[in-house]
């Protein structure tokens, strides 16, 4: 067993209730915080003495059978790994004994009792090694292993441990997603297993009885080979008798709480409901996969042969151990590696990087109002589950709840399996909304959880069930006190205070590596913390309390925001961000890549228009636009502003709501084009579908309402000159580009904001670098008009008869904002997209209306 | 092709059009600058029938009533049913356990009458069988019942039974009704206009045809109701003719005829061919003071009260005009096979000199009448005193075929031949109820 040194430990400030703090300075949660040895460190040596070249995530067993192996690493490539000795490192993270799995008999039980036992989350570090690694241990149930449990560990590996201290909390969630798939896919598997060992059992007992009868009738009934098959008889009958228990007791496995709104609140009232079961369940999931599962099981059901048992079992050392994939349901295990890969994919890159783009999803998380306008539209919520997983399902969270009474049959315990398994992003605890409040009912309910199991596992828990009783939370806290120094433990409670104090945020700085000396291990670090009765708390002891809370988490200041939430989106307050969403854009960059290719029209989109290859543009309509697509289309729009002077005055088209024709003979040209502006089309859609980028039949007046931004074919064929005609009529409504003659017929622009925007002589020479400006500026157009929005004065009238004086209230205030009349309409456009979408939801499809101006039109030619 | 974009506007059409109907895409008095397509219909669009402030039926030769919601622009109800095109549609308020109830009677080429309930969408009743297709339909509320012209006028009551009707006339057939004070019905048919009386006897009706007004030379296209002691026809060839509601006497003859002005010879030829469609009074309304009437492709507005013209414009749109409406605001509306719908204002000319030689005027044709009857002499325009001008305001431009329009408190409602409907909306008043809607969600969510 490793002593706690290896164990590294989190500290935190006491919280000291509300503090002052500058409400002009940035608040604390958007910080990044700086590299801790300022002075004259080189940020990039610490890499340098690891073994390996990048992070990776590995897989161990500890083996019964051979001790600490390595199964697999992500990414699978040697490289990654380099010299670095996955076996030393396999033994030295398996070896941070993790002791909750017990299973035998316990006192006062006259059968094997299963323990629902959590995992357990500790960072580990090897200075030697210059390796750092979160470690998530895990048990899987093995009807051969010894004592039914197989332990493994999950770490993920870094060689920067300011990562993996930070990331603790993300670690925490992903990996517990991926523990949760292999721990599913193990009950069921196990539950099979089982059923078939009870069919063998039960196989057996009634041939050994026929045999008995024989022996009986045969040599009467005390020969020693009837007293023999009594006996063998009796033992088989045991052995169903523990069988069949441990099949109650993995069946009864209660289904894992689901995380949906109001959960937290609702909790307590719903335990009392028993009977919120699987009536609903069976409405609401996915029929397809049920049957899949049903027939499944039915199948195997039938096509089982029960075999004879042989008294004696084989030698331990002779049977072949299950794999991994064998243990749990080889559908579950390569959703783990799924999301193992996910996970590895997401903690990519530097610490600051990480943190950036976590700041930037919060604060964009904050902007559900306006994010849509210029944003890479996101779905809060099921992006880390529809995305990851081909299985993606609409359907609301239903809190599966069953009280450790109740049994449920094999057939509804599959059924929720399935159901985890559809919805494998939910489940996780991680990152809730008030982290105090909800904290503190986790804290609560896992202590029910674990009194309930009889576990002596005080870890943290992730599956939260059992009735809550607030008494129960002492004797079961010091029931787990033992353990606690012994193995990390992240329970954020009340309770810590008498133990450490525990600070809420890391700060920056106090994590350094110590000397070996200073630790009774040879490798570990810990907090060196200012205060001086703290610090010696913390050597002494060098346990972690509490893991480092979410640097985004718990600032009620910043909670009082703009989140004008709709029940829709309400599901996800998101203050602490699960990690699946913080990394979309590294993942959405990564399917964008696979789906750039030509993708076929999908004919929702294209019911009237007969368009041929889209080839050349980011819009395929079956992915998402990316981001990385946005950034390629900064270098082609900086070259359209570069190469066209009235680049301005088409950019004010789009921004203020007037569809934008492109016209021209060749299709590459116009696509270049379209692919130019795109990203300054408001409310552009996930999939770009206010944006056409070619048209060949002519255009109808229904298509204004739907794209602001067409490219049209010119051809020489009466249905070219049909084109021109519509083109004709409808010019009032339109701006046209005519990419032949470089011509752009639109109405005049003065001002000064586009010319920012788009300014022919602009420095930036990089087309990202320029998509980011666009982006800035207009973040800021929003921001105003946003403001404008949402600024009552301005759009109530004072009295009834009062319309005219709205009028000029709202253009006096555009005014005032320092914006031209011109510029008023991007602003007011924006504006009442917003009011559109805010009333509506964010489903603004439908038969949208469709505004625009009666103003003159002029020819700007190059 | 594509003379715009070389910066020709003067470039459409001949220079007598771009003068006088072009407006250009400045347009600040033009309030609808807001619209919504509907597409629902796939035929040709011919009757809008409001149900109530928030509901309006459109139907049309595929023989589909559509009710659709004004405010959000969608589709509520599908009423099936008709077989043929429907050839008329009218909406039908009754009191039924003191609520009043609106419903929808529709007559189709498939010789069947329907009611239909737009709540549910139901077809509460169903009459097949006719003998011919009905061409209008009117609504006595007096009475309490209503009345189907076809090649005979029908009266039936609330319940579709019928009451009575009149024996079989022409081939023609009604097709215009008008109601007059004491139980008379005005119905045009072809040249005749032929007064009938409803006769009550308890509980029986019975109708009966009292006079034949036969002072049209041609066919009446526009029968309609000025006021309580009014009422006016328009035929084929341009003659309007105001009579008495109540002893139907004629109180004015018009005979408009759009004569060109002396033009130089190259416009000549055209115009001579289009003349002989021109005169045609394709439709009027009416707000009980002035009469405006869609005359070929000109529109003309006539002063009951003053007996005398008020504004003309003998071009008003490139193809002939079909459906006109009087705003309360002393705006008109008018729609033309063209696609295009136009709003004029009447505005006071500056100076009552000048007209005849100001840009416009220079356009107008003399203006002629028949001296043969009574009313006013027949004079030049430019000595007809208190003439105002119809200028152009704006035009809306969405439909590619013909169009009509029901104006509405909450838009502008248009159909067409394109199998569209179109609501225009006034898009400043619209950002003030989203901005309402918007405060008034925050308040219910409490975010305020």
């Amino acid at each position: 067993m490793i002593g706690s040194p290896d164990v590294v430990a989190f500290t935190k400030e006491d919280d000291f209730g509300d503090s002052f703090s500058d409400p002009c300075s940035l608040p604390e949660e958007f910080s990044v915080p700086l590299f801790a040895h300022a002075a004259n460190a080189n940020p990039w040596t610490k890499t340098s003495y690891a073994k390996f070249s990048k992070d990776f995530i590995l897989v161990s067993e500890f083996s019964e059978q051979v001790g600490p192996q390595p199964l697999l690493t992500i990414p699978n490539d040697p490289k990654v790994c380099g010299t670095f000795d996955l076996n030393y490192f396999s033994l030295r993270i398996m070896s941070v004994d993790y002791q909750a799995s017990f299973v035998g008999h316990p006192p006062g039980s006259n059968y094997p009792k299963l323990n629902f036992v959590e995992d357990s989350k500790v960072v580990l570090g090897d200075s030697k090694e210059g390796a750092f690694a979160y470690v998530h241990h895990l048990t899987l149930y093995d009807l051969e292993a010894r004592g039914f449990v197989r332990p493994f560990c999950m770490a993920y590996i870094s060689a920067d441990e300011r990562k993996i201290m930070h990331q603790f909390q993300e670690l925490s969630s992903e990996f517990s997603k991926a523990s949760e798939f292999l721990k599913s896919g193990n009950r069921k598997a196990f539950a099979n297993e089982l059923e078939k060992k009870l069919k063998d059992l039960e196989y057996t007992r009634s041939v050994l009885h026929k045999e008995t009868e024989l022996q009986k009738k045969n040599n009467g009934c005390y020969s020693t080979q009837a007293i023999e098959k009594a006996n063998e008889l009796a033992n088989v009958e045991k052995s169903i008798y523990e069988h069949k228990d441990l099949l109650k007791q993995i069946t009864s496995y209660p289904s894992r709480k689901k995380k949906d709104v109001g959960f937290v609140q609702r909790e307590t009232e719903k335990l009392a409901d028993t009977s919120v079961l699987d009536d609903t369940l069976n409405s609401n999931h996915s029929d397809i996969a049920d049957k899949t599962v049903l027939t499944e099981s039915d199948s195997r059901k039938s096509s089982y042969t029960p075999q004879l048992i042989k008294a004696k079992s084989a030698k331990c050392f002779d049977k072949r151990l299950k794999t991994m994939e064998e243990l749990c349901d080889a559908n579950f295990f390569h959703q783990t590696l799924k999301q193992l890969n996910i996970t590895e994919k997401s903690f990519r890159g530097d610490l600051c990087f990480i943190y950036t783009s976590q700041i930037d999803r919060a604060l964009l998380g904050k902007q559900r109002v306006t994010s849509f306008l210029f944003e890479a539209e996101r779905e809060w919520e099921n992006e880390g589950t529809s995305k990851n997983f081909n299985i993606s399902s609409n359907n609301p969270t239903v809190p599966i709840l069953n009280l450790s009474g109740e049994l449920l049959s094999l057939e509804s315990y599959t059924t929720c399996i399935d159901i985890d398994h559809i919805k494998p992003g939910v489940e996780s605890m991680e990152g809730p909304p008030e982290s105090s409040l909800s904290d503190i009912t986790q804290e609560t309910s896992e202590a029910a959880d674990t009194e309930t199991k009889g576990s002596f596992s005080s870890d943290k828990s992730i599956e939260a069930f059992g009735g809550v009783s607030p008494s129960s939370l002492q004797a079961n806290y010091f029931d787990g006190l033992e353990r606690k120094s012994k193995v990390s433990i992240a329970s954020p409670s009340e309770s810590a205070s008498s133990y450490v104090a525990v600070p809420q945020r890391m700060t920056d700085g106090n994590l350094v590596p110590m000397d070996a000396a200073c630790c009774i291990g040879q490798d570990g670090f810990i907090f060196e913390e200012p205060l001086p009765e703290l610090a010696q708390e913390c050597c002494g002891d060098t346990v972690v309390n509490q893991e480092p809370l979410s640097l985004l988490q718990g600032d009620p200041a910043l909670q009082v925001d703009y989140i004008l939430e709709e029940s829709a989106l309400a599901e996800s307050p998101n203050m602490g961000l699960t990690f699946s969403e913080l990394n979309t854009g590294v993942l959405s960059e990564e399917v964008a890549k696979i789906n750039i290719e030509y993708v076929s029209d999908s004919t929702s989109f294209m019911s009237t228009s007969t368009s041929s290859d889209r080839a050349v543009s980011p819009f395929t309509y079956s992915s998402a636009l990316t981001l990385k697509q946005k950034k390629k289309a900064g270098h082609s729009s900086l070259r359209f502003i570069r190469q066209y002077p009235f680049a301005q005055q088409a950019i004010f088209c789009l921004l203020s709501g007037r569809t934008l024709v492109i016209l021209g003979v060749d299709e590459g040209t116009v696509r270049k084009l379209v692919n130019a502006l795109f990203f300054f089309v408001p409310n552009l859609g996930k999939y770009g579908e206010t944006v056409q980028p070619w048209l060949s039949s002519p255009f109808q007046l229904t298509d204004l309402q739907r794209w602001k931004l067409i490219g049209l074919q010119r051809a020489a064929s009466p249905a070219g000159s049909s084109i021109l005609h519509s083109l004709n009529r409808y010019s009032r409504y339109i701006s046209i580009l005519d990419s032949d003659s470089k011509t752009l017929r639109c109405p005049p622009y003065k001002g000064t904001l586009i010319s920012h925007l788009a300014d022919h002589r602009t420095q930036i020479k990089r087309g990202s670098t320029y998509f980011l400006h666009v982006q800035g500026m207009l973040t800021q157009l929003t921001a105003k008009a946003f403001l404008y929005t949402f600024c009552h004065h301005i759009h109530l009238p004072m009295d009834i008869n009062d319309q005219g004086s709205v009028t000029s209230r709202r253009t006096n205030f555009l005014l005032q904002l320092g914006y031209t009349v011109e510029e008023s309409k991007i602003v007011q456009y924006l504006s009442e997209l917003i009011k559109q979408h805010y009333i509506q939801g964010s489903s603004m499809g439908g038969n949208q209306s469709f505004c625009f101006n009666y103003t003159t039109s002029y020819l700007y030619k190059i | 092709m594509l003379r715009w974009i070389l910066g020709g506007r003067e470039a459409q059409g001949t220079v007598e059009k771009s003068a006088a109907l072009f407006i250009g895409e400045e347009q600040p008095k033009n309030c609808f600058t807001e619209m919504q397509v509907l597409k629902g219909h796939f035929d040709i669009v011919r009757f809008l029938v409001q149900i109530d402030d928030l509901r309006f039926a459109s139907a049309g030769d595929d023989g589909l009533v559509l009710i659709w919601n004004v405010e959000t622009g969608d589709c509520l109800i599908e009423l099936r049913g008709h077989t043929q095109q429907i050839t008329a549609m009218i909406s039908y308020t009754f009191i039924r356990g003191g609520n009043a109830h609106t419903a929808l009677i529709t007559a189709s080429s498939d010789r069947t009458l329907s009611l239909w309930d737009p709540d549910s969408g139901n077809r509460v009743q169903n009459i097949s069988d006719l003998q011919s297709p009905v061409k209008c339909l009117l609504v006595l509320v007096c009475l309490d019942v209503w009345l189907s012209g076809g090649n005979e006028l029908c009266v039936w009551n609330r319940d579709f039974e019928l009451q009575c009707k009149t024996v079989h006339h022409s081939d023609a057939g009604i097709s215009a009704m008008v109601e007059l004070p004491k139980n008379f019905i005005a119905a045009a048919m072809d040249k005749e206009i032929v007064i009938f009386k409803l006769n009550l006897s308890g509980s029986d009706i019975a109708v009966m045809a009292m006079r034949h007004l036969a002072d049209h030379q041609d066919t009446i296209h526009s029968l309609i109701h000025i006021n309580d002691g009014l009422f006016a026809s328009g035929s084929h060839i341009g003659e309007l003719i105001i009579w008495d509601s109540v002893d139907w006497t004629i109180q004015a003859y018009e005979h408009i005829l759009w004569e060109e002005p002396a033009r130089d010879g190259q416009s000549e030829f055209k115009l001579n061919h289009q003349k002989q469609i021109e005169r045609s009074i394709q439709h009027m309304s009416s707000d009980g003071e002035y009469i405006v009437a869609a005359i070929g492709s000109g529109l003309y507005v006539y002063n009951v009260l003053m007996k005398s013209v008020v504004a003309y414009r003998r071009i008003a749109h490139d193809s002939n005009v079909l459906h006109t409406v009087l705003q309360q605001d002393g705006r008109l509306m008018s729609c033309s096979e063209d696609g295009s719908v136009r709003m004029w204002e009447l505005q006071d000319l500056p100076l009552p000199a000048e007209p005849a030689s100001s840009g416009f005027f220079g356009m107008f044709g003399t203006f002629g009448r028949s001296s043969k009857q009574t009313g006013p002499p027949a004079k030049k325009i430019p000595e007809v005193p208190g003439l105002r001008s119809l200028e152009l305001i704006g035009d809306l431009i969405g439909h590619s075929g013909a169009v009509q329009v029901r104006f509405k408190e909450k838009g502008l409602v248009t159909c067409s031949t394109d199998h569209l409907l179109i609501i225009w909306k006034d898009g400043e008043f619209q950002s003030q109820l989203r901005s309402l809607a918007v405060f008034q969600k925050l308040e219910e969510n409490q975010e305020l």
